[in-house]
Order: C-alpha cells, then sequence, then structure tokens
C-alpha cells in the first residue's frame, strides 16, 4: 500500500516533481510559493539532483531553458509578480519546443500587489503567458492531493508534446495542508531525446535550439506545426470534474479553492431545495468547452466563482456561444469569497434577478 | 493532571501542528482559572496564524499578542514589540508559538536569555510523524538540533502530534506516540503529552499517556467533513 503523508501543497508540488523524475530545480523565493524552493533545497542534495537559487527570476527560466535544451526535465517556480519575470523565458522555450514545468502559486495583484491568495493570473495564462503565438498546458489544483497528482502529468504532458506545462494553483493551494498519497517513483522521460543538445559524437547533424528562423516562410510553417499539436491537446487532454451536475438547474464554475468554497454552497443549496451543481475545469488550457457546452443544453444559468474580476467567465461564454446567462461572484486582492456569498448569488439566480 | 510551567514553547517542523496546539493549550490553561497570554512569533508563515482563532482567544478572555502584519498583504517577518511583556510580566502565563524550523526558531533568541534567567518554562518539540521531513527518528533529531542551535534554548520535552489531518486513525496517533518516545529516548527528554482530534479520544484516552485532544480551527473555505468529489474525467 501507498504511504499517505501530510503535507503543505507546496511540498507535495516538490516531492511530486522529484518523484516523477525532475532533478533540476532553479528558483527565486517569493511569498507564497517560497515552500517549493525550501524543500528542492532540502531534498536536491541528498538525491544527487540540482537545486540553484538563481539570481532572479530570469535567470531561473533561463537555467530551465539550458536544461530542458538538454534533454532533461527542469522546472522554476515562482507567484505572480515572478512569473510576469519569467515571461520572456516562457515565450523562448514555446519558441524552440522545449518542455518544462512552471509552477505559479497566485497572489493578488496586479503590480507587487499582496502575498494573499488569487486567481488573477487566469488571462495571462491561458492566452500564453508571453509574446508571439503560444500556448502552455494549464493546470488548475483544488487540493492538496491534485498538487501532487498534476504536477506529474504536467511534466510527462510537457515532455509528451514538447511544450511547457504550467501549474496555476492559487496560494491558498501553495499554502494549506491535506493529507497526500504520493504516486510511485518514475522516470518517463527517457534518456533518448533525439531532438536534445547532446554531443553528435560526429554521428548526426547537430540538434539547433533555438526560437529564432531567418526564413519566415520557415517561421510561419513552425507556427502552423505548432498549432495542430495545439489542435490535438484540446482534442485529447481537457481534464475537469463534474459535482452533482446531472439534475442542476444552476452549474458553477469554479476552479482551486473556489471550488471548494462552492462545494459548500452547493451542500446548502441542495439542503434548500435548489439544484445546483458544478462544473470545475482542471485544465484551463485546453479548456472543457465541448463538456460546457454540453452542460448549457441542460441548465438554466452558470455562475463563475473566482478570485479575479472575471476573467474566466468569458472563457464560459465563449464555450456555450453565449447560450445561457453566465453570472459571477468574485472577490479579489487576496479576499476569498465565502459560501455565504456564493449562496446569495445562486439564490439572486433562482430567482431570475441575477442574469448577467 | 498535567503540569505547566510559567511559560510553554511550542517549536517543531513547520507543519508540525504548533499552532493548532498552542491555541488548544491556552484554552486548556485558561480553563483552570489562569491569566493567559499568547504571542505569535511566527516569521515564517505568510497565512494559517494564530491571529485565525483570534475570536476564540477573545471570547475565552485570552489575550494575543500578534504581528500587526499577521494576515496582511504584506510580506515582514517583524515581532511584535509587545512580545516583551510576557517575559517581563511575570504575573501571566505565557504561551508561545515559535515559528517552524531553525528559520522560525531564530526570532525566539531575543526572548531567551530572559526566559532562561527566570528559569520557570517549558521548550516543547512538536512532532508529527506523517510529515515528510520527520519520519525517521534520524531526521526528526536534525530539525530538533538545527532548532536548538538557532534559538539557544534546549528543549525540556516532546509533543507528539502525528496526525494526517481528517484521516487521522487511532492507530496513526499510537504509531507517533512510540515514535515520540524514540526521539525522547535519544534526546533524554520525556513525552509531555500525545495530542489528537477530540474525536479520537474515546480510541485513545486509555492507551495513550498525557491524550490531549485537539479542536481544529475551522475555516469557511475548507470542505465540511464527508464532502465528496464529483465525476473526474482521467
Amino acid at each position: 500500500m501507498k504511504e499517505t503523508v501530510l503535507m503543505k501543497g507546496n511540498e507535495a508540488i516538490a516531492e511530486a516533481a522529484i518523484l516523477a523524475g525532475c532533478r533540476h530545480y532553479f528558483g527565486y523565493p517569493i511569498t507564497p510559493q517560497t515552500e517549493v524552493a525550501a524543500y528542492m533545497a532540502k531534498k536536491m542534495p541528498k538525491i544527487g539532483g540540482t537545486f540553484l537559487q538563481a539570481e532572479s527570476e530570469i535567470a531561473a527560466i533561463n537555467m530551465v531553458y539550458g536544461v530542458a535544451s538538454t534533454g532533461h526535465p527542469a522546472m522554476t517556480s515562482s507567484s505572480s509578480p515572478g512569473i510576469s519575470l519569467k515571461a520572456e523565458g516562457i515565450s523562448y522555450l514555446a519558441g524552440a519546443d522545449l518542455p518544462a514545468l512552471i509552477v505559479n502559486v497566485q497572489r493578488g495583484g496586479p503590480g507587487l500587489g499582496g502575498i494573499q491568495p488569487s486567481q488573477s493570473d487566469y488571462f495571462f495564462t491561458t492566452r500564453g503567458p508571453g509574446h508571439g503565438d503560444f500556448h502552455v498546458l494549464v493546470f488548475a489544483p483544488s487540493s492538496v492531493q491534485e498538487m501532487a497528482d498534476l504536477t506529474g502529468r504536467a511534466l510527462h504532458l510537457a515532455w509528451k508534446y514538447r511544450m511547457p506545462a504550467m501549474l496555476l494553483a492559487d496560494g491558498t493551494m501553495g499554502q494549506m495542508m491535506e493529507p497526500v498519497t504520493l504516486p510511485d517513483a518514475c522516470n518517463a522521460f527517457g534518456d533518448d531525446n533525439p531532438w536534445a543538445a547532446t554531443g553528435t559524437e560526429m554521428k548526426r547533424p547537430h540538434n539547433i535550439i533555438t526560437s529564432l528562423d531567418l526564413s519566415p516562410e520557415n517561421l510561419e510553417k513552425q507556427n502552423f506545426e505548432r498549432f495542430e499539436r495545439y489542435k490535438k491537446i484540446e482534442e485529447t487532454e481537457c481534464l475537469w470534474e463534474e459535482y452533482l451536475l446531472d439534475d442542476a438547474d444552476i452549474c458553477i464554475v469554479a476552479c482551486g479553492i473556489t471550488a471548494r468554497v462552492s462545494r459548500n454552497a452547493i451542500v446548502e443549496a441542495r439542503k434548500q431545495g435548489l439544484k445546483v451543481g458544478m462544473l470545475r475545469p482542471i485544465t484551463l488550457w485546453p479548456f472543457p468547452k465541448k463538456a460546457l457546452a454540453a452542460a448549457a443544453e441542460h441548465v438554466g444559468a452558470f455562475l463563475c466563482v473566482e478570485m479575479n474580476m472575471g476573467q474566466m467567465k468569458e472563457d464560459v461564454e465563449l464555450a456555450i456561444r453565449c447560450k445561457k446567462p453566465v453570472a459571477l461572484c468574485s472577490r479579489v486582492g487576496g479576499m476569498i469569497p465565502t459560501p455565504d456569498e456564493v449562496l446569495e448569488h445562486i439564490r439572486k439566480i433562482a430567482e431570475g434577478g441575477d442574469n448577467a | 493532571m498535567m503540569n505547566h510551567k510559567r511559560l510553554t514553547l511550542f517549536a517543531g517542523h513547520y507543519g508540525s501542528g504548533k499552532t493548532n496546539i498552542a491555541l488548544n493549550y491556552a484554552l486548556w490553561l485558561r480553563g483552570q482559572g489562569l491569566p493567559v497570554t499568547v504571542a505569535d512569533l511566527d516569521i515564517v508563515n505568510p497565512y494559517f496564524r494564530t491571529k485565525d482563532g483570534e475570536i476564540q482567544l477573545k471570547q475565552a478572555g485570552i489575550r494575543l499578542i500578534s504581528s500587526e502584519y499577521a494576515n496582511s498583504n504584506v510580506d515582514l517577518p517583524a515581532l511584535p514589540g509587545e512580545a516583551y511583556s510576557l517575559v517581563d510580566d511575570r504575573s501571566v502565563c505565557g504561551v508561545i508559538d515559535v515559528g517552524g524550523d531553525d528559520r522560525g526558531a531564530l526570532a525566539l533568541g531575543r526572548y531567551v536569555p530572559q526566559i532562561r534567567e527566570e528559569g520557570d518554562y517549558e521548550m516543547l518539540f512538536v512532532l508529527n510523524k506523517a510529515r515528510p521531513l520527520t519520519r525517521t527518528v534520524e531526521d526528526a533529531l536534525e530539525v530538533f538540533y538545527e532548532i536548538e542551535a538557532a534559538c539557544a534554548l534546549p528543549f525540556t520535552a516532546i509533543v507528539n502530534n502525528t496526525n494526517l489531518g481528517p484521516l487521522t486513525r487511532p492507530e496513526d496517533v499510537i504509531a507517533g506516540a512510540r515514535f515520540a518516545e524514540e526521539v525522547g529516548a535519544r534526546t533524554g527528554l520525556p513525552v509531555k503529552m500525545n495530542c489528537a482530534m477530540r474525536k479520537l479520544g474515546a480510541a485513545l484516552q486509555d492507551t495513550v499517556s498525557n491524550y490531549f485532544p485537539i479542536d481544529i480551527l475551522q475555516l469557511y473555505y475548507m470542505e465540511k467533513e464527508g464532502t465528496s468529489l464529483g465525476k473526474i474525467n482521467l
């Protein structure tokens, strides 16, 4: 039987990455994700891995680029302002078709904002965090167990599709402690990565890792090829949870900590005879559009519960082609909505008064 | 009935449960009619602070000394100036919630000369065997000595707080009690108490020595017990 331990969300990310075979971590401290770095600092030297506190977030993401170029799994982690600094490097990773794991344990913004939790990097992350045409795989864990499970999944899919993956957690997920059953150690990355820059031994042409292309025709071709891959990912890699959705009149859409608040509100609403369910996106890119469109066929209204000003709400409206009204319950700046606040919105919708 | 000293300090690996125990211990002291003050000296944790229990403490008539920046939007490892009153005013019982690991314990150092001079204190090493970095005696001892070195105050007893949150079974606590005894044997210290959620009391009070019931602060954004997940398309 697998062992269950009690972990902080940030520790679970670090341990799960190690178990998935990642031996290279580069980071720079920032609340509320510092425990990822602290755990790596303690553990990596004991297992022959690399922990390096870089001089800046920009340096850290470029170290990730370097390791990824050699065909080894690498990761970095930060919180919102630090991820802004990494954006250039993430774009270069995407342009060079390199796999990497980037963790963002979000805090309130914009700017320096504050250290309390937030989900306000939704747009920034799901639209490709950096310049140019690209996507990163985006995972939104809602428990410490998922912090571990999705870290492993993100690393493996990044590898499979040769693209950056991002674990987009909110500060609460990083700081809370819960029991977690850790996955078995594995190394699915392999030693034979034909694209990696590992030395030709004069037996093959050079592998050139770059995002630069002198020919516009070639650069266009690469973009087209990349988006063919994205299309396939959108068809096969969507993850979501459906909670009491089958008979629901109102469908809550929430991820991370707000999905947990919503669960409490749904239980209470059901006690009061209101048929409420939830569709919780677990991947934010690819976004579970088809599942939402299917829900729009049988629910009367949607309610997005977010810790931003309604960023995911736009994706819900797009996914359901504005077929049904989508209302919003949101708190920002480090505040977490309460189950009562969610319940109040549910009641308003049920009474026909909150059709946004 | 368990003995107590004028000052009780809870230190240990971070995430070992110091804050919850400190709150419960303060309420236990107060329950005996004693004047109690709790000081939050945690300079490490940004969330989940003693301040979360402010209302309960106030209702019980317990004073809380906490950084004005606790649970705020700034990340300032500041100590409250008032904390000195705890070592200065010897008429109250003080419960001190020390930050996790050696980094957290460093902040305690400035109060240590007075604490030692008075000599009426207990320095408790809180231990949760289910934490991944303190699962073996060797690992636990590493944290133990790092903390002592950082704050220059030797531990006087061990507190077993082995738990897996809501999944904790009595056998986990019992295994933790044995583990705490082993750490105690290696350090020459007694186990002061075996902590566990109050609902496990029936199974534990005759099985482990010095069982100490813990009530856990319910945070509104965590699901109520028994809530299950829906269908996930894996």
